[in-house]
């Protein structure tokens, strides 16, 4: 075992580490700035200094950088040398030379690792009297607030912006003491991971522009651990909130998923909670009036409707599985819709159907940073699943991290070891209709009808596979780069296969499946992932249920009295006609939702739900992975969580429920009766502690033990203290009573902060190791991790035939495709006012050509729209992107459509 | 005997002794300029709110009993709603001490007697007075790296002007 000396005192380590890394894993404080986990050392601050003696007998030892020196076994170092403090010391009295005299007006104040380090470093008198350096700031967009008087120069937002997310909008410019970070010009910064500046800047250059609008203190909000609802990805977040409104979300570090970094539409997109969208009283429709009424008129309503015939429910993808099994067990299974088109439906059982039959493995997202060829297989995963995305981005750093090996240089030499890779060949390759943002690193873009890419996924299948089926008819160019790719693939150690739903193909997801399943019958560990919309499409997927179209059906033939519709939006999955026609066909209409959607007009009842900051539940990500949220926000009655609503909905139905329903107490009853009914979800009981769980006897606070203004911030409606409102769903305490500590089960860790460490670099002090696991243990469950497919010799994998024909360009009709938009496409975060900012008018993407008019008519199936027409280079003709859910509200895909010039005077093109 | 008298004598003694007891209120008694009364908050010299919403003295605060909210305006932070619940305050003085702009004041202002409780709950109007109190020359803006109307960047105490970034010059 490797171990260090940290001032006299032995230290267990591991190998491959760097001193700095090793203090800090061996608990001792030693300030830093530019080294961070997920970007190595570069040695630029200079601020770790300490003593390393190069055996028992020196005593003389000598001044090192710590994160630029190995820590070699048997090392003997020290933090506490007199000489390496006073370094130390100076260096922060240089860095602060020029820090403005503004800590009360900066948003970092109170968690920023500068005040950290400069009060750990000792540094609390200022000598210098001449005059400060000072920048002009840019307006960088809605997200990101800019201060560039506060920089450091320790280089972290470039490093992050530029080499590690592949931004090219964020630069330094100038040089010496004036050097500055910033655009070109002013502009908003394009990368989809722009938000994580603000975490990873030391200090105040880069805040949370959302959030400084409803600024609060780090130690003044509630902190509760959660998971993004924006994609299916489910990274951990915590979201923050005060006087119950939720103020920010912040990244949650989860070893096996998102780790240190949060894409913009989930650190951005919760501004929905807040809007004025929200639904906060019961509403009913009288006389084509929505007027607030009591909850007990509402749900006497409700049982007026209820005796007058069967009741469907239709969940939703975006719904906890608590709410959506509430509603299973309120109308029965019979009765149960997905609230999914049959298509929508049959792609997300398909990719389940796929994960758990695929003989290897179902890589996490960070297995995916870690694969040494991967293979994107038609789906635009750069705004399907951004921070899957940047995983992949990373995975082409697999050649350089080889390179470096074998060279004999440390992984974490950052400089090194880009430049060592800046000649490594990438083993990822993109197979998309359209370009994406990974195509700046990929080995070979190449674009084509989604038909043609599945076709080619299967060729690669073949190659690798002989036993899997061939494609007929393929053409030469498309042969070479199939056998380029299976050689690639083949000859990877770990290879990953990325398909989704995106362009409603199943077609792709069978392609990827069999290229993984292939791969993974030559013995390798191959992985399989598939991308879904929402952010419990997997989990709904996975309870099953009957899809939108059979519900119309029913409701043609009149054998539906009262639908409940719970969080969806039927206008995004059914036709404006479809939706009429069912609301024509079905008398009595209940909406239970935390946001007013266009549905609502057509319902009697609008019951107010909780949002995901205010109720607590669980979701399943893509990638099976069952993650518990928990509430931060109490809001006013009658919001409550969905499955609270169906137990009210129960009460007040004269027929009899399935033992339960109106017994579940808090969510954990739901939970054990959840896994009762549907065994293959029974792990999700242990996605998270129980609500009875307790710490050294105690409840977990979610506030911070210093929290403020207990006794006077309700005191302008009574100066009459209230109890801390109860959270029966939670092992919090919604007070700063309870208990705290990085030991805490990973799930539930409200927040980062150790004293000395205020900032979210404290998160050191609850990992095991630098990058590794939390100390707490694993965040969430995992319900299936692939490996589930029989492959033996007698029985072996079954390939798809379903091989479809090559794509032919028809005359007078194009094939529309859905152009996700990381900001724009997605349902809740366009709610959210910066998100929303973000968002570009519609166009239509057209392939690039000469004489393109500017505006083109497109007939979809509810009419012809008239849109702005953006060529883009590199779309294969007779194809055409038309953003998903803004230009239709609902988008059934892949469709064929005429196209014509805006005046109506061209003919088809 | 002799005790009693000894005692009657000193008690009687007293009678021409210099009165302690003021005539409070009819006669004010004097209180030294940092006497830790009622909580103000002060101006800046040029008139505009000192306080910048740090929330500093909410968490400085024994009692809990400080609340607010920043808002934004020209680039200077504000309290939206500033909120002192006096029916808590144990007038410490901490909050003065944590005051990085001199905004918040202890006065030598007790007389604050209500009948209800609810009146002593004291909103920014309540609070603020429209002078600097004990520190008429300090501004934080004025030292502080934040522009705002009036005083451009850079433009501060001990600032250089904006740095040229289009030049490489040393």
């Amino acid at each position: 075992m490797t171990s260090i000396r940290i001032d006299g005192r032995d230290c267990p380590t591991r190998p491959g580490l760097n001193l700095l890394q090793a203090c800090l894993e061996a608990g001792a404080d030693l300030p830093y700035f530019c080294w961070h986990p997920e970007l190595g050392s570069v040695g630029a601050c200079r601020q770790c200094a300490i003593r390393q003696f190069s055996g028992p007998d020196d005593t003389t030892g000598r001044i090192v950088m710590a994160c630029m020196t190995p820590a070699s076994d048997g090392a003997i170092v020290s933090i506490a040398d007199e000489e390496a403090r006073a370094f130390r010391a100076d260096v922060i009295e240089w860095m602060m030379v020029n820090h403005p005299h503004d800590c009360p007006v900066c948003e970092e104040g109170g968690e920023c690792h500068l005040q950290d380090m400069t009060v750990m470093t000792g540094h609390n008198i200022r000598r210098y009297r001449f005059t400060k350096r000072t920048h002009r700031n840019q307006n960088l967009g809605p997200f990101v607030k800019h201060e560039m008087n506060r920089c450091i120069a320790c280089y972290r937002c470039v490093r992050f912006y530029r080499d590690y997310a592949g931004g090219d909008d964020l630069a330094a410019f100038a040089s010496h003491d004036n050097v500055y970070f910033g655009r070109a010009a002013d502009g908003t910064l394009q990368n989809a991971f722009s938000g994580n500046l603000v975490e990873i800047c030391p200090t105040g250059v880069f805040t949370d522009k959302p959030s400084s609008s409803v600024y609060t203190r780090k130690w003044d909000m509630r902190g509760a651990p959660s998971v993004c609802v924006h994609c299916a990805v489910g990274c951990n977040t915590i979201v923050n909130a005060r006087e119950e409104t939720l103020r920010r979300v912040l990244n949650r570090y989860n070893a096996d998923v998102n780790r240190y970094v949060l894409c913009d539409r989930g650190r951005f997109g919760h501004g929905f909670v807040n809007a004025t969208t929200r639904i906060r009283t019961a509403m009913r429709a009288i006389a084509g009036q929505y007027v607030p009424v009591p909850v007990a008129d509402a749900l006497a309503r409700f049982a007026d409707m209820a005796v007058e015939g069967p009741v469907v429910g239709i969940a939703s993808p975006r719904a906890a599985l608590e709410t959506c099994f509430g509603l299973h067990t309120l109308v029965g299974p019979q009765h149960f819709c997905t609230g999914l088109t049959q298509h929508e439906q049959a792609c997300a059982e398909l990719a389940h159907t796929l994960l758990r039959g695929h003989p290897g493995p179902v890589p996490t997202v960070h297995d995916m940073e870690s694969a040494d060829a991967a293979l994107v297989l038609g789906e635009d995963v750069c705004t399907t699943a951004p921070r899957l995305g940047l995983a992949l981005r990373q995975s082409v750093r697999q050649a350089s991290f080889h390179a470096a090996d074998a060279a004999k240089v440390p992984r974490w030499m950052d400089a090194a070891v880009r430049t060592l890779g800046s000649e490594c060949p990438t083993g990822l390759y993109v197979l998309t209709p359209a370009p994406t943002d990974l195509d700046d690193v990929a080995a070979r873009p190449h674009r084509g009808a989604p038909d043609d890419i599945a076709r080619l996924g299967f060729a690669i299948a073949h190659l690798i596979d002989p036993s899997a089926p061939a494609v007929a008819a393929l053409g030469d160019e498309d042969t070479r780069l199939a056998e380029h790719i299976a050689a690639t693939l083949m000859a990877a150690q770990k290879p990953v296969i990325v398909s989704g739903m995106q362009y409603g193909a199943p077609a792709l997801m069978h392609a990827a499946a069999s290229i993984a399943a292939a791969l993974a019958r030559r013995g390798q560990v191959a992985g399989l992932s598939l991308v879904m919309p929402e952010c419990n499409s997997m989990g709904l997927a996975m309870l099953g249920g009957l899809p939108l179209e059979a519900v119309l059906e029913r409701a043609r033939n009149g054998d539906i009295a009262t639908l409940i519709i719970v969080e969806n939006d039927l206008t995004r999955h059914l036709s404006a006609a479809m939706v009429a026609e069912l609301v024509a066909c079905v008398p009595n209409i209940v909406v239970v939702d935390h946001t007013l959607t266009p549905l609502c007009q057509h319902a009697e009842l609008v019951l107010p739900a909780a949002a995901f900051s205010e109720c607590s539940g669980t979701l399943v990500s893509h990638e099976g992975r069952a993650q518990r949220f928990f509430q931060a926000v109490f809001p006013a009655a009658p919001i409550q969580a969905g499955w609270r609503w169906m137990q009210e909905l129960a009460r007040n139905t004269a027929q009899s429920h399935p033992a339960g329903l109106t017994t579940w107490r808090n969510l954990d009853d739901v939970i054990t009766a959840l896994a009762r009914a549907f065994p293959a979800l029974a792990a999700i009981t242990d996605a998270a502690p129980h609500a009875d769980y307790r710490l050294d006897g105690q409840k977990l606070r979610s506030q911070t033990y210093r929290a403020s203004g207990r006794t006077v911030i309700r005191s302008y409606i009574s100066v009459h203290d209230q109890p801390p409102p109860a959270s029966p769903d939670t092992p919090f305490s919604s007070s700063m009573e309870g208990a705290y500590t990085p030991d805490m089960p990973a799930p539930l860790v409200p927040g980062y902060q150790v004293s000395p460490w205020n900032s979210v670099q404290a998160l050191n002090r609850f990992q095991n190791e630098i990058g590794g696991e939390m100390r707490g243990g694993k965040s969430g469950v995992r319900l299936f991790t692939g490996g589930g497919g029989r492959d033996t010799p007698d029985a072996p994998h079954p390939y798809s035939t379903d091989i479809p024909p090559p794509s032919a360009p028809s005359e007078g009709s194009v094939l529309v495709l859905p152009e996700t938009r990381l900001f724009g496409s997605e349902e809740l975060s366009m709610l959210s006012p910066p998100v929303a900012a973000r968002a570009d008018a519609p166009t239509l993407r057209v392939p690039a050509g000469p004489g393109l008019p500017t505006h083109m008519t497109l007939h979809l199936e509810d009419g012809p729209h008239v849109l702005p027409v953006a060529p883009m280079v590199g779309l294969p003709t007779g194809i055409v992107l038309c953003p998903a859910h803004m230009v239709a509200r609902a988008f059934h895909f892949p469709c064929r459509a005429r196209l014509d010039m805006a005046d109506g005077a061209g003919g088809g093109s | 005997m002799l005790d009693t008298l000894r005692t009657l004598f000193l008690t009687f003694r007293h009678a021409f002794y210099r009165r302690a007891t003021v005539q409070y209120p009819e006669q004010q008694p004097y209180l030294p300029p940092r006497y830790r009364g009622r909580i103000i908050l002060s101006r800046d010299p040029d008139g505009a709110e000192r306080c910048v919403a740090c929330n500093l003295c909410a968490v400085a605060c024994p009692v809990d009993c400080i609340s607010l909210q920043k808002v934004e305006a020209d680039g200077r932070w504000y309290p939206q709603y500033f909120r002192i619940n006096f029916s808590r305050c144990i007038f410490c003085g901490f909050c003065e001490e944590a005051c990085p702009t001199y905004a918040i004041q202890l006065t030598p202002d007790f007389e604050m007697s209500e009948y209800s409780r609810p009146n002593l709950v004291y909103e920014k109007e309540d609070l603020l007075i429209s002078g600097t109190g004990k520190y008429p020359d300090y501004s934080f803006y004025h030292v502080s790296g934040i522009p705002i109307p009036g005083k451009d960047r850079g433009a501060s105490e001990r600032e250089r002007p904006p740095v040229d970034i289009h030049s490489l010059l040393p």
